[in-house]
């Protein structure tokens, strides 16, 4: 037997939870005039894959890094919108301020530190922590990559493959919230790339909310809950796995599928 | 030929070898962590010369104590000097930093001139031995305190960066800013500990420069001997800065000798270095250890 609470309306529509990440109304300019992003807008809900899709140069990149803060090192601002994780606001952020609460981006092209060990690189993920989780989760990194382990010389010598298994281990080892990642299986061989949605998928089983760029519409279709497709730094389109799979004018027009 | 005096060149030659490679190594920290090339290292050993020499003769403290109390000094000296003169030129093209540490250098030798005068001063008595015998050769107790001071912060800066928190944060952002960003570290916070660090350091072979030699300010000289012991060595490697050290401070001697004994030119031994410095960027521009980037796509 249950008892409703007297507060609750017995025909109340269902109050959406607040997202984990919301961006609203984003505009970025880079060199004080090249505006990319015109006013974008998408949510991340808890424990949740979010997927951005789009052309070359329609701002997916550019929302991944104001997201992370990471706009300033190449000239560009957030002029307009915020960027809420958890309900704070986290425009005007330091990148390692935002590391700190709990976003962590794996960035395009990978961007291991080379002349460090795997092992190296992989502490040094753990950079903002100070709790004594972190070997335990060395071994988890090294249970979803088991080469990694085997791989004692400087993380430069890696195949490509082995570094973007590095970079996203290196990702876990920070403890993310939210883990950001721009093209997550660009320039990989098949049986790497592979390798990867599976792990990413063994993370969503996880409860880890993720959002990722990929161009490989077949696989983020399996494993995101949510797509957004930008055009010229605006959302143009934005739904469920099924409704993209479903559309293929969509596919087409958008995505070159 | 005098093999005794050869010996005796090329020990001394190897203890001043450890102080240029320590300076070097302080020099490679900050250009490491920020690809600045610092011209006021020289005035970070004349400071820590200076400060400890007044803390030993105008309060009469014991050696050690002047000592510790000149490293503390320094690494706070150093830590504000990042933050209030270089931290707001961050992003600011590199080369207007580097003409920014030329300024400071001059500033820093003007500014120990106006407050210690010119006159070279003496340290008082450190050691109640000055020199003791080793196989013979006589080596100067301050020099042996050096070498061990030195080796103890060779051993801790391979520690520091092997093994540390914020010494891998600082090989980090020596690689790459945006990538150590993205990893949440504080680039900030690494740039003035990589001055603080660096200054501190510095010192040592300052208060040891200051108690051989006594202190003036051709004690700043020494931070461009260093410059041929880093570009030797791989400006951006810390082993080579050791190395590259511990050759010039050799090379220098034997030039010494040749100079004394056969050549009668004179004062080789303060250029020799130099052309070394200009043979090596001929036919070695990365030095010994200097890297090019590992590239892999």
């Amino acid at each position: 037997m249950s008892i409703e609470p007297a507060s609750m309306p017995a025909a109340a529509i269902p109050v959406e939870p607040a997202p984990l990440l919301a961006v609203n109304n984003l505009e970025v300019v880079y060199s004080d005039v090249i505006l990319v992003l015109r006013g974008l807008n998408l949510k991340v809900p808890e424990g949740e894959i979010v997927a951005l899709l789009g052309a070359n140069g329609a701002g997916k990149s550019t929302t991944l890094k104001a997201i992370s803060g990471l706009l300033k090192a190449e000239d560009g601002q957030i002029t307009r919108g915020d960027v809420l994780f958890q309900g704070e606001r986290m425009n005007g952020y330091e990148p390692d301020q935002i590391v700190r609460r709990g976003i962590f981006q794996v960035m395009e092209g990978r961007r291991i530190v080379a002349d460090m060990s795997v092992h190296e690189n992989l502490r040094l993920g753990a950079h903002t922590r100070r709790d004594k989780g972190v070997k335990d989760d060395l071994d988890m990194v090294y249970g979803y990559f088991p080469r990694l382990r085997e791989r004692t010389g400087l993380a430069g010598y890696l195949s490509g493959g082995e570094q973007q298994m590095l970079a996203i281990g290196r990702a876990l080892m920070t403890n993310p919230r939210l883990l950001i990642l721009d093209e997550a299986t660009e320039g990989l061989a098949p049986l790497v790339r592979a390798e990867i949605w599976r792990v990413l998928q063994r993370l969503k089983d996880g409860g880890q909310a993720i959002l990722l760029i990929d161009k490989n519409v077949a696989a983020l279709t399996r494993l995101a809950e949510r797509h957004y497709i930008i055009e010229k730094g605006r959302i143009a389109w934005s739904g469920s796995s099924a409704e993209l799979k479903a559309d293929a004018a969509l596919q087409k027009r958008y995505l070159g599928v | 030929m005098d093999f005794h005096l050869l010996f005796q060149l090329s020990m001394n030659g190897l203890i001043v070898g450890t102080l240029y490679g320590v300076v070097g190594m302080c020099f490679v920290l900050i250009y490491k962590a920020s690809q600045i090339v610092n011209f006021a290292q020289g005035e970070f050993l004349l400071i820590g010369a200076w400060v400890c020499w007044w803390l030993l003769t105008k309060y009469q403290l014991p050696f050690v104590w002047g000592f510790l109390a000149t490293l503390v000094f320094m690494m706070v000296f150093g830590f504000l000097l990042q933050v209030i003169v270089l931290r707001p030129m961050i992003g600011e093209p590199v080369i207007s930093v580097i003409m920014m540490t030329i300024g400071l250098s001059i500033f820093f030798q003007a500014l120990m001139k106006w407050i210690f005068g010119v006159l070279p001063q003496p340290y008082p008595p450190v050691f109640s031995v000055k020199s003791v015998d080793i196989f013979g050769l006589q080596v100067q107790t301050v020099y042996l305190m050096a070498m061990a001071v030195s080796l103890v912060i060779m051993i801790g800066f391979a520690w520091f960066f092997k093994m540390s928190r914020m010494g891998l944060a600082m090989r980090a952002t020596s690689f790459d800013q945006q990538v150590a960003q993205s990893l949440g570290i504080s680039v900030r916070q690494v740039f003035a500990l990589s001055w603080a660090i660096s200054a501190m350091v510095s010192a040592v072979a300052g208060v040891v420069v200051g108690v051989v030699n006594g202190v003036s300010s051709a004690l700043s000289f020494f931070g461009i001997k260093v410059f041929p012991a880093v570009i030797l060595g791989g400006l951006d490697s810390i082993v080579g800065s050791v190395l590259g050290g511990l050759i010039i401070g050799v090379l220098e001697n034997w030039a010494q000798f040749a100079d004394s004994q056969y050549l009668k030119w004179g004062n080789l031994y303060e250029i020799a270095p130099f052309y070394v410095l200009i043979v090596i960027l001929m036919i070695k521009p990365y030095g010994l250890f200097g890297k090019r980037d590992i590239e892999r796509v």
